[in-house]
């Protein structure tokens, strides 16, 4: 009865802390500006159907795509566990659905400790990638200080939350094989699970009916201890990407990667020029910045995919400037678009729910000159990205901002510029004589 | 071109004729005397299989593409509006590119401002010519030899063809290499991006050398583009290494033209 409660309450007090900080996130994801993505319902699920739940780009590296499925596929069906161990917290029953479900929660809970195994191999080979084998996209500067640390907590915490999982169920088979388990006796001599079945008497065979039973209780509360632990770390950790992966791909650009954004503030003051009779697209009296400058004049899917985010790295590790040794990582862009969001909410909530100016923003205190003037504009950090974060928007946006507002370009583009404006070609020609290659051999 | 006669849009309009197809040049195509040799490869090929084209001449002015790139979008839609201005008052309907940012960028970005055509890259129309029976290839002097592709971004991952200049190549009888980076993995020569008009920012490695190296690699006797921009910071790179005598770098146009003695 006494742990009932206390379950109880910490189902209601993990939901709760949770479901306000994914509030905060979602508030600070509405910080950015307007932008609508009503279009292509069928195309958008179907993306995010192959992107997301598929992991489709994933396996373009196969080898990380498998550990990753590994995790992935546990996590996605151990839920299903999740919901008999809600049950069994709040009523004080043990392993409720085993038997009314019968043969089909045999395969079920053998099912997630298949899965189970595999992704404690894939954890283990991934905090080996990490931390010894050194992958070049994982040891970059960025991630130095809490990125590191954040990473090689996630996997900790899903070994450890593993271990917890076949304390609960290896124990329980031992328990069961006496007589002693909690869960109902059918007669049958074992829970049938297909991985604790051998490694609970191989861990726990000598252990006493109390011993077991204490091995049994820490490894389910463990579980569900780690379980609400991980729900609430995800706001704070690149490992929200676990939720946010899905609606970043439904929201994903599903238009030609080499067509940028038209600015229609922009076609409002150039377009009169060449018809008069246009119409303008914004309103005059609410002129907003061209370009970006910090985060909330970034648009809010710029924003949900800072947050989506798991800085994998695919992205600078396919980018031609980073690989040449430049300043600019897609990674970082990310990071910085994050951290400095996360600033401005503090910000908000401190200053009871408004911004109040604090001198800085994304771009200077974060992103650097040298990064956004660095860019191939190529598509290669877009076309990597698993969850379809597309860095180069925010890159492009910036470089705009940087020209329009405040002119302070590099100077050889300014000339590029004049070239164009004047003799409409990058170089000093005259456009006369564009046509002179014709009257060449 | 004194053996071809390359008609303006004016004159044609003037004759009272009205072209199939609108040869954009482009800025490169135009005025760098290395990229005109790519511009006369695909004139060939159009008068080869007797296209009625015209080009803008004069009247063509930069797509836009650099400054937009480079964050001037007042700069990239007066560029626009210039040429969409110019070409609805000639009434274009198709329009192929011997360059993959002016394909891009009229095709892709100047619709919104008012623009509306069918656009197609140099290689997309040779690989239609072909498939259509119109041009038959062979691969003459680079019969046997080994060609690399160099994807252009604004081609590839931009756009997602890959396939037509691979196809065409294949018709020339030659052994087509892949480097590890190739189609949506495809390295950037460099030049994209308004990189081509400045200094390379502070880093250990210019990104058209690392391209180069990775191309020259697999030693091949061509490096293959379809991108004049492409074309410049490849050569470069395989002068850098020296190995311009063994390794050529040549347009899909001048490929063709070149094979079929046009």
């Amino acid at each position: 009865m006494i742990s009932s409660i206390i379950f109880a309450l910490l189902l209601i007090g993990a939901s709760g802390y949770f479901a306000i900080n994914v509030k905060k996130i979602r508030r600070n994801i509405l910080l950015g500006r307007d932008v609508s993505f009503a279009d292509n319902k069928g195309d958008r699920l179907k993306t995010m159907i192959l992107v997301a739940f598929g992991q489709q780009k994933m396996f373009s590296r196969p080898i990380p795509a498998i550990l990753h499925f590994f995790l992935y596929s546990a996590f996605i069906i151990t839920q299903i566990e999740l919901i008999e161990i809600v049950v069994d917290g709040i009523s004080g029953s043990h392993r409720i659905f085993r038997e009314s479900l019968g043969g089909l929660y045999t395969f079920a809970v053998s099912f997630i400790e298949i899965l189970s195994v595999l992704a404690f191999i894939g954890t283990i080979a991934f905090l080996s990638r990490r931390n010894l084998l050194k992958v070049p996209r994982l040891v970059k500067s960025e991630l130095n200080g809490w990125p590191k640390l954040d990473a090689n907590l996630i996997l900790i915490g899903e070994i450890t939350l593993i271990c917890f999982i076949f304390m609960m169920n290896g124990a329980d088979e031992v328990l069961y094989s006496r007589g002693l388990s909690h869960a109902t006796n059918l007669n049958d001599g074992s829970l049938g699970l297909t991985v604790s079945k051998h490694v609970g008497p191989l861990l726990f065979g000598g252990l006493s009916e109390s011993a077991l039973h204490i091995v049994e209780r820490v490894g389910w509360w463990g579980h569900i201890l780690m379980v609400f632990g991980f729900l609430n770390y995800l706001p704070f950790s690149k490992h929200l990407h676990i939720v946010l992966g899905f609606p970043n791909t439904y929201y994903s650009n599903l238009k030609p990667k080499g067509e940028f954004t038209t600015l229609d503030a922009v076609t409002d003051v150039v377009a009169p020029n060449f018809d008069p009779a246009y119409v303008a697209k914004t309103d005059p009296n609410n002129p907003v910045r061209f370009g970006v400058k910090d985060v909330q004049d970034l648009n809010w899917k710029n924003l949900m995919d800072a947050y989506s985010c798991t800085e994998c790295g695919r992205c600078t590790s396919a980018c031609p400037q980073n690989i040449t040794g430049k300043a600019l990582s897609p990674r970082k862009i990310m990071m910085d678009t994050r951290d400095r969001l996360e600033e401005v909410g503090k910000n908000i909530d401190k200053n009871k729910g408004t911004f109040v100016d604090d001198g800085k923003s994304l771009l200077g205190d974060y992103i650097k000159h040298e990064e956004i003037w660095a860019c191939n504009t190529c598509n290669a950090c877009v076309q990597e990205c698993p969850v379809n974060i597309d860095p180069l928007a925010i890159i492009v946006e910036i470089r705009r901002y940087l020209v329009m507002e405040e002119s302070n370009t590099r100077p050889e583009l300014n000339t590029m510029f004049t070239n164009i404006e004047n003799n409409g070609a990058p170089w000093q020609f005259s456009q006369a004589d564009r046509a002179n290659w014709t009257n060449e051999n | 071109m004194s053996t071809i006669k390359v008609p303006t849009m004016a004159e044609m309009m003037a004759a009272g004729e009205t072209p199939e197809i609108l040869f954009w040049v482009g800025c490169s195509g135009s005025f760098d005397d290395r990229a005109k040799k790519i511009t006369k490869a695909i004139v060939r090929i159009l008068d080869h299989v007797k296209i009625k084209f015209a080009i803008l001449g004069s009247e063509e002015g930069c797509t836009g593409d650099p400054a937009k790139r480079g964050g001037n979008e007042f700069l990239f839609q007066m560029q626009a509006m210039q040429n969409i201005t110019v070409m609805n008052g000639y009434g274009v309907k198709k329009i192929v590119t011997g360059c993959p940012h002016c394909f891009n960028t009229i095709k892709n970005e100047y619709p919104a401002l008012g623009g509306n055509y069918e656009v197609v890259h140099h290689t997309q129309l040779v690989q239609e010519l072909i498939n259509q029976g119109k041009l038959k290839v062979q691969g003459g002097v680079f019969k046997g030899k080994k060609i690399v592709f160099h994807d252009p971004c604004y081609l590839g991952r931009a756009n997602d063809v890959y396939e037509a200049p691979r196809e065409i190549i294949e018709k020339l009888d030659v052994e087509l290499a892949e480097m590890k980076r190739s189609k949506a993995k495809g390295l950037c020569c460099g030049a994209g991006g308004a990189q081509m008009f400045k200094e390379a920012e502070k880093g250990n490695k210019e990104v058209n050398v690392e391209r180069a190296e990775e191309a020259l690699a697999l030693n091949p006797d061509v490096i293959a583009v379809g991108c004049p921009f492409c074309n410049t910071m490849m050569t470069d790179g395989v002068k850098h290494f020296n190995k311009e005598d063994k390794t050529k770098v040549l347009d899909i146009a001048e490929l063709i033209a070149t094979a079929n003695d046009l």
